[in-house]
């Protein structure tokens, strides 16, 4: 974490031409009670939010997790582990946990291949570039819920603008549709177009960032060592992207895991779990069937499995040290 | 995390110069100019799309709109949806704009309370804890409200909060103040030392040094933590969507849901609803753009 902090205040010292900081304390000596005190009217406010609303949540929700909490919401005493025990032995378990892992691969891969793409395109010059990257940032801004509204309207059968316009250039038959949201199957496809669709702007980005780190001249060297725009993009600029793509893909891992209101407008309606992600089936826990305590102990799983994913990343892509 | 930190205030101006050069120092040919602006124009056509559609279909009147012959474009132009659409039956759309903005300005305003202070001050100076702090900050940023809903769900039942506005703005300035206190933090530390000291030096107290000195030259990150704050309130769900369970009190991100799998869902008022929600945090993001190419990665996993 320590060298994170150093080089990012050295770095942003550096890069604005000024003397660099010389780290952050004044005096030569070791920090001791006193600089504490002196911090806590600072920092303690942030300091107790944090616990109050991130840490304490969390560890009530682990304590809840291994309650028997009525419908009303009366705790009625240790039950033990046997709330995990029905989270994982609902039939439709496995069958969800793996539709979440094809969820998160499938939107977040897709969003990373086309995102290098669009910021290829956005960091080329032509004329009106400014206002393409300006729409490029409007499902970024946009609310989520919204921008899947009309995607949920648009394929309605019969009076759905999409649903027409498939059938106007002829890949559907009639205009009664394929009842894109009633099925499962298609339902979860075009949730997955949703999510790619808006978690775009942040990737690109975030590319685009990195590749204004490319310096100019060893583009130049691989113009003139006679390396095509292929060979020069896969050997020169994406190992420059490694750092901006590892933050990006590790950001989108985090959030679309994450995502509820996709899934919950595009499929909440369908009855059964065939459409489920662990994420919505905690939403279903709560809402439909009022058992916070199973909720709570399918959401600590949930927790556990965020935490593995961003060990598991850090560990190999290492995400923190690049660049 | 601090990837792409440096970039902040450099990326922008050269990019913008660079960009005026290259087209009469490096002689792109117009065919391949023309064929980028193609490919830009596709790009904005994908990208504008869905607003588009909510745009038109705003516009029409609930038998066009539902009509099974649609057209794409609206026939005629009933700008009046704008107004009736506030008194349509399914939710109470004035309380859920005045929820919705209520919580975001004030969870903006206490992120800013909260984060501007920390991160000045962890920028600046160091005391026993200060990698603890920040390290906390960073768990924080891993975790969003969904994973923690039914936790807070029993803390705010418990707590007496349930289904207040207090209680979202809690959720929104917590889940926030991590990327604040990042953002803020990196733009600090790019502030030389030596303007503080020479302040102290004139007799300036630490907060005159903040506010008097310091504030100036980190408008730009402080701009930033706001607006990214204020967006991210704005359209939040998952945490209302269970926190808050009176209809009135339900911001429109929660309340637009109801009208999904409606007998006779009126879709023009959705989308005259979602157009005004969406234009003004459009704009208030269009105008950090610069930034956003800069370096949000400092601090951001949101």
């Amino acid at each position: 974490m320590s060298t994170t902090i150093d080089t990012s205040s050295t770095r942003a010292g550096a890069a604005e031409g000024r003397p660099r900081p010389d780290g952050p304390s004044v005096r030569q000596r070791k920090p001791g009670g006193r600089d504490l005190v002196a911090a806590l009217p600072w920092v303690a406010p942030a300091v107790l939010l944090i616990f109050a609303i991130v840490l304490f949540p969390a560890g009530f929700m682990f304590y809840n997790s291994t309650r028997d909490i009525s419908i009303s919401g009366l705790d009625q005493g240790s039950v033990g582990f046997d709330n995990y025990v029905e989270v994982f032995t609902f039939p439709y378990f496995w069958p969800i946990f793996l539709r979440t892992i094809v969820w998160v691969v499938a939107v977040v891969g897709v969003t990373v291949v086309i995102s290098l793409g669009l910021a290829q395109i956005l960091n080329k010059a032509f004329p009106g570039r400014r206002i393409v990257r300006l729409a490029v940032i409007i499902p970024w801004a946009a609310s989520v819920v919204m921008t899947t509204m009309v995607v949920y309207y648009g394929l309605e059968p019969y009076f759905g603008i999409i649903n027409t316009f498939l059938v106007d250039v002829g890949l559907i038959q009639t205009p009664e549709g394929y009842g894109w949201t009633r099925n499962p199957e298609t339902a979860f496809a075009w949730s997955i177009v949703i999510a790619i669709f808006v978690s775009l702007p942040f990737t690109t980005y975030t590319i685009l960032a990195g590749l204004q780190t490319v310096p100019a001249d060893v583009l130049e060297a691989a113009k003139m060592d006679g390396a095509g725009p292929a060979r020069t993009y896969f050997g020169v600029v994406l190992p420059q992207l490694r750092g901006a793509l590892s933050v990006a893909v590790l950001i989108n891992i985090i959030n679309v895991f994450n995502s509820l209101p996709i899934l919950k407008i595009m499929t909440g309606s369908i009855p059964g779990y065939d459409a489920d992600t662990i994420m919505t089936m905690i939403f279903k826990y709560i809402q439909n069937q009022h058992k916070v305590d199973v909720a709570s102990a399918l959401s600590v799983v949930a927790f556990l499995i965020v935490i593995v994913i961003v060990a598991v990343y850090v560990k190999v892509v290492k995400p923190m040290r690049e660049v | 995390m601090a990837v792409t930190a440096p970039a902040f205030e450099t990326i922008a101006p050269p990019a913008a110069s660079a960009r005026r050069r290259r087209y009469t120092e490096d002689q792109v040919p117009v065919g391949r100019l023309l064929l980028r602006m193609l490919a830009g124009l596709i790009v904005l056509v994908v990208f504008i799309l869905p607003y588009t559609i909510m745009f038109f279909g705003s516009v029409k009147t609930k038998a066009q709109i539902r009509s099974v012959d649609p057209t794409y474009f609206p026939t005629e132009w009933h700008w009046e949806n704008y107004v009736n659409m506030w008194s349509t039956p399914e939710t109470p759309l004035v309380q859920n704009l005045i929820s919705t903005i209520v919580i975001s300005v004030f969870a903006t305003l206490l992120v800013l309370a909260v984060a501007l202070p920390a991160a000045y001050y962890t920028a600046r100076f160091r005391f026993p804890g200060r990698m603890v702090f920040l390290f906390l900050v960073i768990v924080t940023q891993m975790l969003q409200p969904a994973v923690l809903t039914s936790g807070l769900f029993r803390q705010f039942v418990a707590f007496g909060i349930i289904d207040t506005w207090a209680a979202m703005i809690l959720v929104n300035a917590a889940f926030n103040l991590s990327f604040a206190v990042w953002i803020m933090h990196s733009f600090f530390a790019g502030v030389p030392k030596e303007v503080d000291e020479a302040a102290q030096i004139d007799g300036a107290g630490r907060l005159t040094v903040l506010f008097r000195i310091n504030l100036p030259l980190v408008w730009p990150g402080i701009v930033t933590a706001i607006v990214f704050t204020f967006v991210a309130c704005w359209n939040e769900f998952a945490a209302s969507l269970v926190i808050l369970s009176t209809a009135g009190n339900q911001p429109l991100s929660v309340a637009l849901t109801k009208f999904v799998g409606q007998y006779e869902t009126s879709w023009h008022y959705v989308f005259g609803v979602s157009i005004v929600a969406i234009i003004p945090v459009v704009v208030l993001f269009m105008i950090i753009e610069k930034r956003l190419v800069g370096g949000l990665t400092a601090g951001s996993v949101k």
